[in-house]
């Protein structure tokens, strides 16, 4: 997927020294730390971190209950929520949720209770023997879902404990989507999202099918027809394009793309890296993508915004990541030129500098050259136009001004039967705690649809 | 600075911090560890007959708070284990190095005249300053007819006090234990055999917790434990009403009292004296952080004192016992009314949801977006205090005094008691 960097040289170092930089980044709690921890939290009444958590987590009782070494009690209650409670306790931009709730975060403390790294102590000291969850009486119903990352497979779980029977299709060899492939690999280090995935699906009921590509190999009208509801958790496939030519040169590559061959790669030491590199773009993937080739050995990687600092949807704690891995920041810049050296390779891009006028960001006329081996986009994804290409899909009802699948309140397409959460609809922070949500809430509502319907048909 | 010395019962103290009788006093090496770091005196472990008691292991157990802060301690050791002789010999070198400091020496003896007669001598012999007889302890020593088993008999506590009056010149200081219905009843009863002082309290028969995968409390001996003895923080509120009791007795006015119970700064030792205390005395605070707490006991009392214009512990002692009366004398026409400070509020709830669900349904909960406000239902609130305890934020909520206009009037005068002695102007 990255055949546009092998030109580059390969990163410096053996995959041993490399791979110690991709250890976890946020080291866990020691049990004594959860237990002083655990201690600070005050158990609010009707909590603002609850209310702050797209999975209505009850972290008040979670955390009473690991201070009071009940730890299989506080992974029960941030499971039943989200099933993905590991990799959200890791990943989780928690300084603008629950840890931004928190009471303790007042003007006079500023010090929120650690709520992401006590979830992550419970649920990594939680032994089961057997899945937490049981299955409901079987319903006879099968639903397909389309897309084994955080939105499919917890709509998955979900309708397994309801009593469903449940085919997911996958187009990549492995289950998780951006977990598996998407997220910096030293917030989600080993092989955690596998392990994650494994644990899921132990509830039973949840059939794996891979290289499942809707619009290759698999159509949405068939699964209409054989299926008894279908979710769609397809995420958005396609990396935004710059609009500028030599776009496809050497040494040009969507970012999103990089760090799946970093997270499945099994000799970092032969991965290709710049020596210098521009990463276009203001998001928690641009810092993601920047930090991973500082500690993969890039001399200079240049973060280009082409608004302010304030403007970037990146977390501050993003941001300060990026700083302390000595990544550069080149804010009100916009990309104007890929520049190509005589072999046609990337050697750096032209910019402008940009400025606000009168609310609007306009070009300033200076120009900014930045030299590099390579540049990483990352300027958002967006619905990989040919999933939906069957006469059906052509149906679903898209967003006013976006490709994304329109959706009711529950999760609903336009379609009957036909069901979408995660980053391929509108609503949400593309968040994967966000996209869990969407997968559960729509496993109630298809619960909810097709034993009405059934028993209507009954009747 | 405030002066800090004391006079207890003739016995000179430079400062009112004593170390109580137990393991921090049981030789010489500890008291004279305690005694550079600052104590004003000690009361020794206590002494008894030979063959001196013979301690098993483990010991001590503890009630831990959130953070692991003990709340509360326990112990089962009993009396000293080493030979009358050396006790003495040691109590003797010791006071004659540090003759400014009170040396108290704890004793335990059966309940029969011979035995005070025979070693009473013995220890005003080493230049002590006073007795502290020892009828409180809890465990182990009942069983053999002592400690708490004599406490628990005003006759016996009046008959031991006398013979030791009997028997030598020093100030006796007749120790207390809680394990009682009413402390006045013991306390009157060393008065009437001629105590010069009490102190109080002795430990209160305790089991602080279980191991749970064992089936057994802790302190566990073998496979089995017993109960012990509770000191620490916990046991303070129960010390200080016990002290004050007496400090009001009118029976037992004047009678000095040495505090005992949960002192752990001088904060509590000030309430201490404020309730009728001429001294204290520590001991959990000083086996969890050692010695040295004397330091900042010291310094934050004579600052306090400063504040307060206190020159002497005198100027302040019993200054809260006037204070401290009977339910029934109580204003029934007092008012408090809950105040939250919105500014300090932090919106946890807790306010809401305890007084919604235990209490008075007094404060509201309103919801604007993601904004929480709590406001206090004023014709609802009671006044009971609820909401400001359970509040994490320390000055958020306020109890404000009411302005109602009506005069003080107790239920002895109330016309809804249906027993009013209806005698206005009598207290």
């Amino acid at each position: 997927m990255i055949e546009s960097l092998q030109h580059l040289p390969q990163a410096p170092g053996t995959h041993a020294t490399l791979a110690e930089r991709f250890t976890d980044l946020a080291p866990p709690l020691t049990a004594r730390q959860a237990a002083i921890e655990s201690a600070r939290c005050l158990y609010c009444y009707d909590a603002p971190c609850t209310r702050a958590c797209p999975t209505g987590i009850d972290v008040a009782s979670f955390i009473r209950n690991i201070h009071d070494q009940n730890v299989v009690g506080a992974a029960i209650g941030i499971l039943k929520q989200n099933i993905f409670g590991g990799a959200c306790a890791r990943v989780c931009p928690t300084e603008i949720l629950c840890e931004d709730a928190c009471v303790r975060n007042n003007e006079l403390e500023a010090q929120p209770v650690k709520i992401g790294l006590l979830q992550r102590h419970a649920i990594d000291h939680a032994h089961f023997d057997t899945h937490p969850f049981r299955r409901a009486p079987a319903t006879g119903k099968t639903v397909a879902v389309v897309g084994a990352g955080p939105a499919g497979l917890s709509c998955a779980h979900r309708l397994a404990m309801l009593g469903h029977d449940v085919v997911v299709f996958e187009a990549r060899a492995k289950s998780g989507g951006l977990n598996e492939y998407g997220i910096a690999k030293y917030k989600l280090p080993g092989d955690f999202a596998q392990r994650e995935v494994d644990f899921l699906l132990s509830i039973g009921g949840i059939e794996v099918r891979h290289g499942q590509i809707l619009g290759v190999n698999l159509n949405l009208q068939d699964l209409h027809t054989r299926y008894d509801a279908v979710f769609l958790g397809i995420g958005l496939g396609a990396s935004r394009r710059l609009g500028l030519t030599g776009e496809d040169a050497p040494g040009l590559s969507a970012a999103v793309d990089y760090i799946a061959t970093l997270r499945q790669a099994q000799d970092l030491a032969a991965l290709p890296v710049p020596r210098r590199a521009i990463v276009i773009g203001a998001g928690n993937t641009a810092i993601d993508m920047a930090v991973q080739l500082r500690r993969l050995g890039a001399d200079e990687v240049t973060l280009v915004y082409r608004r302010g600092v304030e403007a970037m949807s990146a977390t501050g704690h993003e941001i300060e990541i990026a700083k302390t891995n000595l990544v550069h920041m080149r804010t009100w810049a916009a990309p104007l030129e890929v520049l190509l050296d005589a072999a046609g390779q990337v050697r750096g891009m032209r910019f402008e500098a940009t400025r606000m006028e009168a609310g609007r960001l306009v070009g300033t006329g200076a120009m900014i050259e930045i030299a590099a081996d390579a540049v990483f986009k990352a300027i958002g994804q967006s619905m990989d136009g040919d999933s939906l290409f069957d006469p059906l899909a052509q149906e679903l009802e898209r967003d006013a001004g976006s490709d994304k699948i329109h959706v009711d309140a529950f999760f609903r397409t336009a379609l009957p039967g036909v069901y979408a959460g995660g980053d391929c609809i509108a609503p949400g922070q593309d968040l994967t705690v966000q996209a869990v949500q969407h997968g559960k809430m729509a496993a109630l509502a298809i619960h909810g649809d097709i034993l009405s319907t059934s028993s209507t048909a009954g009747a | 600075m405030a002066d800090l010395s004391i006079d207890f019962c003739g016995i000179q103290s430079p400062n009112p911090f004593w170390l109580a009788s137990a393991p921090p006093t049981d030789k010489a090496y500890n008291v004279v560890r305690a005694f550079e770091a600052g104590w004003g005196g000690v009361v020794w472990k206590t002494l008894g007959e030979d063959p001196p008691a013979v301690n098993v292991s483990s010991r001590y157990s503890a009630l831990h708070g959130k953070n692991r802060e003990v709340i509360g301690f326990n112990n089962i050791e009993l009396i000293t284990d080493r030979s009358l002789e050396i006790n003495l010999r040691e109590i003797t070198a010791v006071k004659k190095a540090w003759p400014d400091r009170a040396m108290i020496v704890s004793m335990m003896l059966p309940c029969e005249e011979a035995p005070w007669r025979e070693i009473l001598p013995l220890v005003e012999a080493t230049g002590a300053d006073g007795i502290e007889l020892n009828f409180g302890c809890p465990h182990g020593m009942p069983e053999r007819g002592m400690g708490a088993a004599v406490g628990q008999q005003p006759d016996l506590i009046e008959l031991v006090t006398r013979w030791c009056k009997m028997y030598t010149k020093l100030p006796v200081i007749v120790k207390l234990t809680p394990n009682i219905t009413d402390v006045r009843a013991p306390a009157r009863a060393a008065l009437a055999g001629g105590a010069d002082a009490v102190s109080l309290i002795n430990t209160i028969n305790s089991i602080t917790h279980l191991d749970l995968d064992r089936m057994v409390a802790y302190p566990i001996v073998g496979g089995a434990s017993t109960h012990g003895g509770y000191c620490g923080a916990a046991v303070k509120p129960i010390a200080l009403n016990m002290v004050a009791e007496i400090a009001r007795d009118p029976l037992t006015r004047g009678l000095p009292i040495s505090g005992i119970g949960g002192i752990g700064n001088w904060r509590d030792a000030a309430e201490f004296i404020a309730l009728g205390a001429g001294s204290v005395q520590v001991c959990t605070a000083a086996m969890l952080h050692g010695f040295r707490i004397v330091e900042e006991m010291q310094d934050g009392l004579s600052r306090w004192m400063d504040t307060q214009g206190y020159a002497n512990i005198a100027a302040f002692s019993r200054k809260a016992v006037p204070n401290t009366t009977d339910w029934k004398y109580l204003d029934m026409n007092y008012q408090v009314i809950a105040h939250i400070d919105q500014d300090k509020c932090i919106g946890c709830g807790r306010c809401h949801v305890a007084c919604e669900d235990t209490s008075h349904q007094a404060v509201a909960r309103l919801v604007e977006g993601n904004a929480r406000r709590y406001e206090i239902i004023e014709p609802e609130c009671v006044g009971c205090n609820l909401c400001e305890i359970t509040c994490p934020v320390e000055g958020c909520i306020t109890m404000v005094p009411q302005e109602t206009g009506k005069p003080y009037m107790n239920w002895t005068q109330d016309a809804r008691n249906p027993r009013a002695e209806v005698a206005l102007g009598e207290v």
